[in-house]
């Protein structure tokens, strides 16, 4: 065999030592900028859906700012910045959890802008009349119907987040990948973790994803 | 005071004029009937009177409370002005009892006993007490329109604004929904109804608006309109919707 693969060395004490730590912190930062991002891409959503253009503006410069950006970029600037303006450093596992929830609300806000225009306009209507105010009226009736119908693509979106996480590389932060990435360092075997590293990867992503597909027939609301 | 007084209301999308110095007054405990062809502005209109379409000229005062003043809370004007939509507009992601309840625990500041309670009279009394653990999208669309008009009723509303109640219904469904707004009026309800059923304007109807191009055409008894409209214009409508 040219490729001579050897596995061996993967024993569970390696893997507790080293790789378990970086998963358990790509699994938190996955979750930290999932909810993060949802709520404020639902302020965003919210803004730029408002008919005042003082809200509707800078909310749309910040999301198309964002996706205009490559994420790695953003990772980079913020963790650099952020010593040079306030004096003292953040630590790389902070300033990623910040970006990622910063640069992913961007997406999730157009994914809740999609979901809120997907709401009749009589909802909100039937809310007025009831004597709802604004805030009421979003809260208890047009946010959980936008959440519920699209709660696929935020979920598909979170998949595409826990993927982009390997990207805190750049600014040395303790993920899976750099779990393996050690391990493979240190038993001269890069080949056989980042293999490894990739097929974890899969199999957290892919079972995920099906998920979502028996979530997605569950959850229909009956019309 | 009349209890809706509308005064020389008009209303403008761009150049577009939707509604045109419209005046006409709801007395406590009447019902009027609002009808014209499509695109005459009587949906408009209804809706200017709780303040879910803006207008730009002129005065509504609902119960003395004008509705497009600066300083009108108009969440709680509409509080107690319930209205009825074309599309029912029920909550689909709600029971039928969280539909009945949100307002009156969310608005009125009831007890979910309390908002059950009623909504649970409410219910039975338009007949849908059988679905109340239901949801909007397992009934049909008259009971769909009678749950959206106990909605409304659970707020205790001084008045209901109905806007073409039945139009988005099967024929064999109307009438269903009919019986319930009869019913409401015969009770003393102050109703204001977008519709063209013609019967049911006969039956209960104080007096009947005709409205055409945004201009109230005809304002008058029921008597007076189904006997001889004054206006070229009405006679045609009601000639042709009275011929089928």
């Amino acid at each position: 065999m040219i490729l001579n693969l050897d596995f061996a060395f993967l024993t569970p004490e390696v893997v507790s030592g080293y790789v378990v730590k970086g998963l358990i912190f790509s699994v938190q930062l996955t979750l930290v900028a999932m909810i993060g991002g949802i709520i404020l891409g639902t302020v965003l959503a919210l803004m730029r859906l408002s008919s005042r253009p003082w809200l509707v503006m800078p909310a749309a410069a910040y999301v198309n700012a964002m996706r205009s950006i490559p994420l790695v970029m953003v990772i980079l600037w913020f963790f650099l910045l952020i010593p040079l303006l306030s004096g003292k450093p953040l630590g790389a596992e902070m300033s990623a959890m910040i970006t990622f929830t910063l640069f992913e609300a961007a997406y999730y806000s157009e994914i809740m802008r999609a979901g809120i225009q997907s709401i009749p306009k009589g909802q909100v209507g039937a809310g007025y009349a009831l004597g709802m105010t604004y805030g009421q009226t979003m809260r208890e009736i047009v946010l959980p119907q936008a959440f519920r119908n699209m709660l696929p693509v935020l979920l598909t979106q979170t998949i595409i987040l826990f993927q982009d996480t390997s990207l805190v590389y750049a600014i040395g932060a303790y993920d899976l990948l750099k779990g393996f990435e050690i391990a493979g360092k240190n038993f001269n075997r890069p080949v056989e973790t980042y293999l490894v590293a990739a097929a974890i990867y899969f199999i957290i992503c892919f079972s995920l994803s099906m998920l979502v597909k028996k979530l997605q027939q569950r959850i229909a609301i009956i019309r | 005071m009349p209890m809706i007084e509308i005064k020389n209301v008009g209303k403008w999308y761009g150049d577009f004029n939707v509604l045109a110095d419209c005046t006409t007054q709801v007395e406590k405990g009447e019902v009027i009937v609002v009808c014209g062809p499509s695109g005459s502005g009587k949906s408009t209109l209804i809706k200017c009177v709780n303040g879910l379409e803006p207008f730009q000229k002129g005065e509504i005062l609902v119960n003395g409370t004008s509705v497009g003043a600066a300083g009108t809370n108009l969440s709680k004007l509409r509080a107690h002005v319930g209205m009825v939509f074309q599309h029912f507009e029920l909550f689909p992601h709600m029971s039928i009892t969280e539909n009945l309840t949100i307002g009156q625990i969310k608005v009125l500041g009831r007890s979910k006993d309390e908002a059950i309670d009623k909504g649970m009279k409410l219910l039975d009394r338009v007949g849908i007490k059988a679905h109340a653990n239901k949801f909007p999208g397992q009934l049909s669309g008259g009971q769909q329109q009678r749950v959206a008009i106990a909605r409304a009723l659970a707020m205790d509303p001084i008045c209901m604004l109905f806007d073409e109640p039945t139009s988005a219904l099967d024929p064999e469904m109307i009438n269903e929904v009919l019986d319930v707004m009869v019913q409401l009026a015969k009770e003393g309800m102050t109703m204001m109804c977008v519709t063209h059923e013609m019967g049911f304007a006969r039956k209960v109807a104080n007096r009947v608006i005709f409205m055409d191009q945004g201009r109230i055409v005809e304002d008058a008894n029921k008597e007076e309109f189904f006997g001889t409209p004054r206006s070229e214009r009405a006679q045609q409508f009601l000639a042709k919707i009275l011929n089928h």
